[in-house]
C-alpha cells in the first residue's frame, strides 16, 4: 500500500467532482477524468489480479493497450463486461471493478499456492501431462483454475454500432507530436486530413512529458493544428483506435463515445500517417512481475495526467535517457528518487536525484508488492521499482500493410523499412526519440512546406538492455500469459526455435495484451540461445486487431433479423392475416402451415386437402429469368441439359442446370412465351446463381448483343392453384375464359393475358402431380389476385396449404428438390434422366464431364424410392446397408414423410446402383438399429400420372 | 478491403464481387474428341501464379463478368476489360 496521490499535480483531473467505485466489493474513490488505473494507483491497492497459469499476485505495469494486468470485469447498471483493460476506459460513478482470475479476491487468491508448484509447470506443460486419459477429462477443470473474466450470460449488448464510411486526403494515425506536425503540414497545403488517437485527446507522449514547440507551450501548438485541420474540412477523432489496415488503403477505427453507442469507421485514405509511437519495454530480474514495478514511462503518465504516484522510496532501473526527465519530476512531486543506469557513461542526474552508474539490479524482495531490490548486490529499499528497458515501436498497422522491419541500432529497435508499406512513419514508430526529431519527421511526412516546428533538441541515447538467462531466479517474460525466461530456454531447447513455434509452444505473445511489453524479449532471447542477430530470428505476423475491438463494434447492425435478412413475400401481410407460421426457405421467409396447432399436423390436413379438392399457396419465390432476344434459344441450348430451341412458343418444359463438373445445379421449368423470350424459372434457392451460369454464358461464349438476361422474381407475386378441383376455383374467380380449356391450355403451356387491366401469366406446371396453375400476376397487382382467388377458395371449399404441405405432395410424386435429394455428385442420369446424354450431339455446360469413367459407372447413387412397414417415417438422413456380409453404406434416405392420401410413410433415397434394386430389399441403419426397407420407384403416388389431367 | 473496378459500374467495393476464373482457359471441344485428362487439366488446373495474374471476375450486383490483370502479392489492378464474348 504504498501508491499515493499528489495534491496539486494532475492536468487530467477534476477534484472537485469525486467518484465513488467499489474494487473487489470494497469501497474505494476516484475523481472525474481518473482511469480506473489511476484511481486504484492513487489510492495504494497494488494487488489488482492473480496471474493466468501460476496465480501471481499482480499489479499495474503500464498505461494504455499494452497493460497485461489490471485488466477487470466491469459491471454497471446490472451488466457486466468482461475483460476491461483499466488503463483505457474512463472511470464513471459507481462502477464495480472485479478482479479476473482470483478466488474470492486478488488480495485473498485461496490457489495462490498453484505457484509452489511451479517447476512442474514449465512451457508445453499442458501438451505433455494431460494427453493421459484424453485431453477431454482434464479440460474442464483446467479451464474454471485458468483463464480471464467471466461472461455475464444476461448482458447481450444491444446491435446499435454504426458503421460509417470515410474518405480523406491524408489519415494521420497517432496524435503525439509527429501526429500534429503531420496533419498541421498537411491541412496547411489544403488537405483534408484526419487524426486519429485512442487517447481521450491529443498530444500523445507531450500530455505527461510536456514540451515547448515553436517558442511556446506544446498546448498552443496542438490548438493551431486542429484549428488548420477543421478549416482544411478535416476532422479529429479522439478516444478512437484504428485497429485493422487492410487492402487499397483502408483502415478499420472503433471510436468510443461517452453517453452514445461506439462507432466503427472504415476510413479510405489517399495518404496515411503512422504516427503511433513506442511501448516501454521492461526489464528483465528475478521477481519482475511483483505489484508495485511499473513502466518508468507510465509512471510519469500517472503523475502528471492524475496525480497518482507509485511510491515514496523509488528505485528507477534503466538504460537509456528517457527516463531521466521521469526520475526528475518524481523528485519534484517529492519522492526520494535512486536512479540506477545501466550505463557506465551515464548523463548527470537531475537535481534531488540519487545516481548510480553501471548497476545492474538483479532481484526484486517482497510477498504481494514491492519491498526492496537488489542492485549490484546491495539491497536497497524501496517500495516501487520503475524499470525502462528501451522502447518498441508500435509497427503493428506498417506490418499489417505488408511493410517490412529493419534493425536500428540508435533506438535498439525493429522500425519500419522505408518504402516497405504505403505508409508514411515519423517520430517513435521509425525510432526517432526526442521531440524534435518527432517534428521534424511528422513535418515532412505530412507534405509540409517551409521549416519544421521548432523544439530543443536532445535525441535519446539507449544501452541495450536484455534478459540474462544464466541470472538467477524466475524472470518473467510475458506477465500475462505466464511465461518465464525458462520456459524460453526450454523451448529453445526443445527445437522450437523459430518465433512462430515460439509463441505457441510457450504461449508468449498470446495473451489479449498480444505480448506489446513481451515479445520483444522473448525474440531477443530466443536470438541470443540460438547464436542468431535478431532480425534473423524476425517477428510474429502482425494481424488485426491491433488491440482487442468488441464482437458488437464489428458486428454493427447485422444481427438477430439483420443478420441474414431473409427475402419476404409481397402478400406476407396476407398471410398472416390467415394465421400461417413463416420460416425460412431457400432465403425466403414463406408459410409454412395455416394455423396454430401442431406443425405436422397441419400439414398433413393441408397436403390431404389439396389432394381431395383444391390447395392454394403462394409460389412467388420460384425464380423468374427473363431470357430475350435472337440469341436466347441458342444460350439456353448451352446452359440447360436439355434443349430449349426445340420448345414450341406457349410450351413449357422440365430440365436441368449443369455445372461444367456435370453436377446437377438446380431443375426447373423453362416457359417459351413467344420465338425470342423465355422465362428461366430456377428453383427459388438458385434463381441468383443460374441467372449468373446463364450471364457467364452470354457475355463469355456467345454473341452479348444477341440475348439479354433480366431477373424479376421480384417484380412479380405467384400463387399455385393445384388439386382436382383446381379448374373450379379458377372459373369461380372470374379468371380469363380461355384458361379453362385444356386444348387451349394443356399441361405444360403457359398463356399470357389480360385480367382486371394487368398482365396476367397462366402456366400448367405441376409440383403436386395434380392439376395445377401457376398464376403470375406484377407484384403490385399481387393483392388483387389474393382476394380473387381467395373468395373462389370459399366457394369451392379449397384450402391454403404452407411448404410443409407441398413438400409431402412433391415427395409423393418423387419430384426433387436439388440440394435435398441429389449432392454434390448428383448427375443428371441419376435421376433416371438419360435421354440428352445419349442423343445431344451439341455442346452444353458439363457435357463432357457426363462421359468421365466416374460418370459411366453402374453403381451411381441412383434416385429411388422406399417402402417401409408400419407407420413411422424413416429419419431423414438415414443409411441404407446391405442385409447381409460387411455393412457399409449404400446410400442415404434424402426426403421422408407420411403420406396422408396413401395413409403410409414415403421416402426417397440416393441408392448405390438403386434402379436395378427396385423390388429387393436393403437395411436401413439409425443410432444402431437396422430396420428394412423395400426399394421401388421414386413416384409412390399416381403412377400412370392420370391425376394431372384430371 | 480492395477497390476493384467493373467496367459497368466503376470503382466499387471488393464484396460486391465474385473470382469467376483463371483467364486464357480454352473450353476443350468437341466432348468426343477431349481425353478424360484434357477435361479434368481445364476444370482443376490453375497456375494460381504469384504476381501479374489475369482473371475473369464477375460483379454480382450487376452481372458483369470481365477480365481483370491484378498482382496477387501487391494488390495492384492495372486493367478491367469487359469480355469480348463470341467476338474474341
Amino acid at each position: 500500500m504504498s501508491g499515493w496521490r499528489h495534491s496539486s499535480i494532475g492536468s487530467q483531473i477534476d477534484r472537485n467532482t469525486p467518484l465513488p467505485f467499489t474494487f473487489d466489493g470494497r469501497p474505494g474513490s476516484g475523481f472525474a477524468g481518473d482511469t480506473p488505473a489511476s484511481a486504484l494507483l492513487a489510492s495504494g491497492i497494488r494487488v489488482l489480479g492473480r496471474s493466468f497459469k501460476y496465480h501471481r499476485p499482480r499489479g499495474l505495469w503500464g498505461m494504455g493497450n499494452e497493460e497485461p494486468n489490471a485488466i477487470f470485469d466491469v459491471t454497471e447498471d446490472g451488466r457486466t463486461t468482461p475483460n476491461v483493460r483499466s488503463t483505457t476506459v474512463m472511470l464513471r460513478r459507481n462502477m464495480a471493478l472485479r478482479s479476473v482470475n482470483t478466488a474470492p479476491d486478488a488480495a485473498r487468491d485461496r490457489t495462490g499456492m498453484l505457484d509452489l508448484f511451479n517447476r512442474f509447470l514449465p512451457g508445453g506443460f499442458y501438451y505433455k501431462t494431460f494427453m493421459a486419459f484424453g485431453w477431454m477429462r482434464w479440460e474442464p477443470m483446467i479451464r474454471r483454475m485458468a483463464g480471464l473474466g467471466r461472461l455475464d450470460p444476461g448482458h447481450c449488448p444491444p446491435a446499435d454500432i454504426p458503421q460509417l464510411n470515410a474518405r480523406c486526403d491524408l489519415l494521420v494515425i497517432g496524435a503525439g507530436p509527429a501526429g500534429l506536425a503531420a496533419a498541421r503540414a498537411a491541412a496547411r497545403n489544403g488537405r483534408e486530413v484526419w487524426l486519429v488517437d485512442d487517447a481521450p485527446e491529443p498530444g500523445g507522449s507531450l500530455r505527461w512529458r510536456g514540451g515547448a514547440i515553436d517558442g511556446g507551450d506544446w498546448r498552443e501548438f496542438t490548438r493551431d493544428a486542429i484549428g488548420a485541420i477543421i478549416a482544411a474540412g478535416g476532422r479529429i477523432l479522439t478516444g478512437t483506435t484504428i485497429w485493422g489496415a487492410f487492402d487499397h488503403g483502408l483502415f478499420a477505427a472503433w471510436e468510443r463515445r461517452d453517453g452514445s453507442p461506439d462507432r466503427l469507421w472504415r476510413i479510405r485514405a489517399a495518404e496515411t500517417v503512422l504516427a503511433t509511437g513506442a511501448i516501454e519495454r521492461p526489464l528483465w530480474f528475478a521477481n519482475n512481475d511483483l505489484p508495485g514495478i511499473l513502466s518508468a514511462e507510465a509512471a510519469l503518465h500517472y503523475l502528471s495526467l492524475y496525480g497518482a504516484v507509485a511510491g515514496r522510496r523509488i528505485l528507477l532501473a534503466t538504460g537509456n535517457d528517457a527516463s531521466y526527465p521521469v526520475a526528475a519530476a518524481l523528485a519534484q512531486a517529492g519522492c526520494d528518487v535512486t536512479l540506477a543506469d545501466a550505463r557506465a557513461d551515464a548523463p548527470a542526474a537531475p537535481d534531488g536525484v540519487k545516481h548510480l552508474g553501471a548497476a545492474r539490479l538483479t532481484q526484486a524482495h517482497g510477498r504481494n508488492s514491492v519491498a526492496g531490490a537488489v542492485v549490484d548486490g546491495r539491497v536497497i529499499e524501496t517500495d516501487a521499482i520503475l524499470v525502462s528497458g528501451g522502447y518498441t515501436p508500435s509497427v503493428h498497422l506498417h506490418c499489417q500493410a505488408g511493410g517490412k522491419l529493419d534493425w536500428d541500432t540508435g533506438s535498439d529497435s525493429l522500425i519500419p523499412r522505408p518504402g516497405s508499406s504505403a505508409l508514411w512513419v515519423a517520430g517513435a514508430v521509425n525510432g526517432s526519440f526526442g521531440l524534435a526529431r518527432a517534428l521534424a519527421e511528422g513535418h515532412a511526412a505530412g507534405g509540409g512546406t517551409g521549416p519544421a516546428p521548432r523544439a530543443a533538441a536532445g535525441d535519446w541515447q539507449f544501452f541495450p538492455m536484455r534478459p540474462d538467462p544464466d541470472l538467477r531466479g524466475r524472470q518473467w517474460i510475458d506477465p500475462q500469459n505466464d511465461v518465464t525466461l525458462k520456459d524460453v530456454k526450454l523451448a529453445a531447447q526443445e527445437g522450437y526455435r523459430s518465433v512462430e513455434h515460439l509463441k505457441r509452444y510457450t504461449t508468449l505473445g498470446m495473451a489479449t495484451d498480444q505480448g506489446r511489453s513481451a515479445n520483444f524479449a522473448g525474440l531477443a532471447t530466443m536470438a541470443a540461445l540460438t547464436g542468431r542477430t535478431i532480425p534473423e530470428t524476425g517477428t510474429t505476423t502482425y494481424r488485426p486487431p491491433f488491440s482487442p475491438v468488441p464482437l458488437g463494434v464489428i458486428g454493427g447492425l447485422r444481427r438477430g433479423d439483420l443478420f441474414n435478412a431473409p427475402k419476404r413475400l409481397p402478400l406476407e401481410i396476407a398471410h398472416k392475416a390467415r394465421g400461417a407460421m413463416f420460416r425460412e426457405y431457400g432465403g425466403w421467409l414463406r408459410p409454412s402451415v395455416y394455423g396454430t396447432d401442431d406443425e405436422a399436423v397441419l400439414a398433413q390436413q393441408e397436403a390431404l386437402a389439396a389432394r381431395k379438392s383444391v390447395g392454394l399457396y403462394d409460389a412467388s419465390p420460384l425464380g423468374k429469368i427473363e431470357v430475350i432476344g435472337p440469341g436466347a434459344a441458342e444460350l439456353l441450348d448451352y446452359c440447360g441439359y436439355l434443349r430449349l430451341s426445340t420448345l414450341k412458343p406457349g410450351r413449357a418444359r422440365y430440365g436441368f442446370v449443369l455445372g461444367e463438373t456435370g453436377i446437377v445445379h438446380d431443375d426447373g421449368v423453362v416457359f417459351r412465351l413467344a420465338e425470342n423470350r423465355f422465362v428461366v424459372s430456377a428453383s427459388s434457392s438458385h434463381a441468383a446463381t443460374v441467372r449468373m451460369i446463364l450471364e457467364e454464358a452470354r457475355q463469355d461464349v456467345f454473341d452479348p448483343t444477341k440475348s439479354f438476361i433480366h431477373d424479376v422474381t421480384a417484380g412479380f407475386a405467384t400463387l399455385t392453384v393445384t388439386g382436382p378441383k383446381s379448374r373450379d376455383l379458377l372459373i369461380a374467380a372470374n379468371l380469363p375464359e380461355a384458361l379453362y380449356d385444356d386444348a387451349n391450355l394443356p399441361h405444360m403451356s403457359v398463356t399470357e393475358t389480360f385480367w382486371n387491366g394487368h398482365s396476367l401469366r397462366v402456366a400448367r406446371v405441376s409440383f403436386t402431380g395434380d392439376r395445377s396453375y401457376e398464376v403470375t400476376v406484377p407484384a403490385r397487382h399481387a393483392p388483387a389476385l389474393y382476394s380473387a382467388l381467395e373468395t373462389a377458395r370459399q366457394e369451392v371449399s379449397g384450402r391454403w396449404i404452407g411448404m410443409e404441405a407441398v413438400m409431402i405432395l412433391r415427395a409423393e410424386k418423387g419430384f426433387i428438390l436439388v440440394g435435398k435429394d441429389t449432392d454434390g455428385l448428383t448427375m443428371p442420369h441419376d435421376l433416371g434422366w438419360e435421354a440428352p446424354r445419349e442423343k445431344r450431339k451439341d455442346e452444353y455446360l458439363g457435357r463432357r464431364s457426363l462421359f468421365t469413367a466416374e460418370a459411366r459407372r453402374a453403381d451411381r447413387r441412383q434416385l429411388v424410392g422406399l417402402e417401409i412397414d408400419g407407420d413411422a417415417p424413416l429419419p431423414t438422413g438415414a443409411h441404407l446397408v446391405p442385409l447381409e456380409g460387411q455393412r457399409r453404406s449404400l446410400g442415404f434416405v434424402t426426403s421422408s414423410y407420411f403420406s396422408p392420401i396413401l395413409g403410409r410413410p414415403i421416402a426417397l433415397a440416393l441408392v448405390e446402383g438403386g434402379r436395378n434394386r427396385i423390388g429387393t430389399e436393403l437395411g436401413v441403419f439409425h443410432l444402431g438399429k437396422i430396420g428394412r426397407v423395400r426399394i421401388c420407384d421414386s413416384c409412390a403416388f399416381d403412377p400412370t400420372w392420370e391425376r394431372l389431367h384430371a | 478491403m480492395q477497390i476493384f473496378t467493373c467496367p459497368f459500374c466503376g470503382p466499387r467495393d471488393e464484396t460486391e464481387f465474385h473470382f469467376a476464373a483463371e483467364a486464357g482457359k480454352k473450353r476443350p471441344i468437341p466432348a468426343e474428341t477431349v481425353t478424360d485428362d484434357e477435361w479434368a487439366e481445364y476444370l482443376y488446373m490453375n497456375s494460381a501464379s504469384r504476381g501479374k495474374a489475369q482473371e475473369v471476375w464477375l460483379h454480382v450486383t450487376c452481372g458483369e463478368f470481365f477480365l481483370m490483370t491484378r498482382d496477387t502479392v501487391t494488390r495492384d489492378v492495372t486493367a478491367v476489360t469487359s469480355l469480348p464474348g463470341r467476338n474474341a
